[in-house]
């Protein structure tokens, strides 16, 4: 494993994050009702504070002078590796609730495995994530079940959502090379091999919710080699416009 | 204090003093967020914090008020970010609950009670006004990551509730 294996792998977690968290900051003051809207945006700063852990730390092992506000704002689109469910524009709310559990699924068992592996920085963010990603995979389970199981309304909308999102899924299981070398050396967690249980847990919260589960066997992919959805370009045309226009700026 | 922590006898009341910018009435120290805090030569003090949630904005302004409460006094703090082993609401002395509790803010329970709490399914939470449990969660998310927000069903007031974080 070399350095930059293990650079890139961390892109692939943090950037997750990183994407998603945004996201859901652009729902600030916006979500459906005061509550959610709070949840959400709490979400976001979560997923945020995790990333800053992530970022302190690459900027640790870098060669480069850099800091983590580089990292985060001043790279280029193809220079971002997270997957492409994350970037997935907020459509409407069940959108929003099933791109949540979709990822918080994932998350919760990545960072499980990570706590197992030999790095110890990973593991301790993986420790102190994982108890707020616990919160997170609650809510969002609740509302779709709440979505599914409710009106006619929110279940053919929550149904749109799991069809339109689950050409997303697979790509979270896909390993690039960066990563086969570092789980090689034992600092990263083999993602495929969650696979059957990931499917098996969500199929059965899709089942309880009473929405059918997708049979498509067409997935889309590219995120984690840097090739993303025309979502991605608008999505850091605002996070980093800040950076751009006011290079440095701190608050 | 408790146990867990490794703070020097010496300026464990400069500590004490520095309060959580978000819930002004805790010391950092009974909040458990002060890991150890040890005394160098020259009047230099090495202080390790870690943060309640990853995303907690207080981080920055807790980091800052300890250098500053140390400045005042005559010592020179350096303050690192530590963050295993991970923070748990464990950590937090009695006498921060009862603080929590008197500021209007039901302090966390143990786990499976916060669990039956979180998911609704029994009424335990205490109300910190009236100090009935008839009370009804409305959103496990509230104004900070580590709050949750209930309702008092007798008094009707709304309150924050500490979630448990193990």
């Amino acid at each position: 494993m070399t350095n930059k294996n293990l650079i890139q792998y961390i892109y692939g977690i943090a950037d997750n994050s990183l994407i998603l968290g945004q996201r859901l900051g652009e729902l600030c003051g916006h979500g459906p009702s005061l509550e959610t809207d709070i949840a959400l945006t709490n979400i976001s700063l979560d997923l945020f504070g995790q990333v800053r852990s992530y970022f302190q730390y690459l900027a640790e092992i870098s060669k480069d002078e850099v800091t983590e506000d580089d990292l985060a704002f001043l790279r280029k689109e193809r220079e971002y590796k997270n997957v492409l469910l994350v970037e997935q524009p907020n459509t409407d709310f069940a959108y929003i609730i099933t791109r949540q559990y979709f990822f918080d699924v994932f998350h919760f068992m990545l960072l499980k495995k990570l706590e197992e592996t030999k790095n110890v920085n990973l593991q301790a963010i993986a420790t102190k994530s994982l108890k707020e990603v616990a919160y997170h995979k609650r809510f969002s389970g609740d509302w779709l079940k709440r979505l599914g199981d409710g009106t006619d309304i929110s279940k053919e909308k929550a149904q749109q959502a799991v069809n339109d999102l689950w050409v997303f899924t697979d790509e979270l299981f896909h390993l690039t090379e960066d990563d086969k070398a570092v789980v090689e050396a034992g600092h990263g967690v083999d993602v495929s091999l969650l696979k059957e249980a990931y499917y098996k847990e969500v199929t059965s919260l899709l089942d309880e919710a009473t929405l059918q589960t997708p049979e498509t066997k067409y997935f889309q992919k590219g995120g984690k080699n840097g090739i993303h959805s025309e979502h991605m370009g608008y999505l850091l045309a605002e996070m980093q416009y800040m950076q751009r226009a006011y290079p440095d700026m701190k608050w | 204090m408790n146990p867990t922590q490794n703070i020097d006898p010496k300026i464990y009341s400069i500590l004490k003093e520095v309060s959580d910018p978000e819930i002004p009435v805790l010391s950092i120290v009974d909040m458990g967020v002060v890991r150890s805090a040890k005394l160098l030569e020259n009047n230099r003090v090495k202080v390790e914090i870690t943060p309640t949630y990853s995303g907690c904005p207080a981080m920055d302004v807790i980091g800052d008020d300890v250098k500053k409460a140390f400045k005042e006094k005559g010592f020179e703090a350096e303050v690192k970010l530590i963050l295993s082993p991970a923070w748990t609401t464990d950590w937090m002395t009695n006498e921060a609950k009862q603080a929590l509790k008197d500021y209007g803010i039901a302090p966390p329970m143990d786990a499976s009670a916060d669990k039956d709490a979180l998911l609704g399914n029994k009424k335990i939470v205490e109300c910190p006004q009236c100090g009935s449990k008839n009370t009804q969660l409305i959103s496990q998310f509230a104004s900070t990551a580590c709050k949750a927000m209930f309702k008092c069903e007798d008094c009707k007031e709304p309150f924050d509730y500490f979630k448990c974080l193990i």
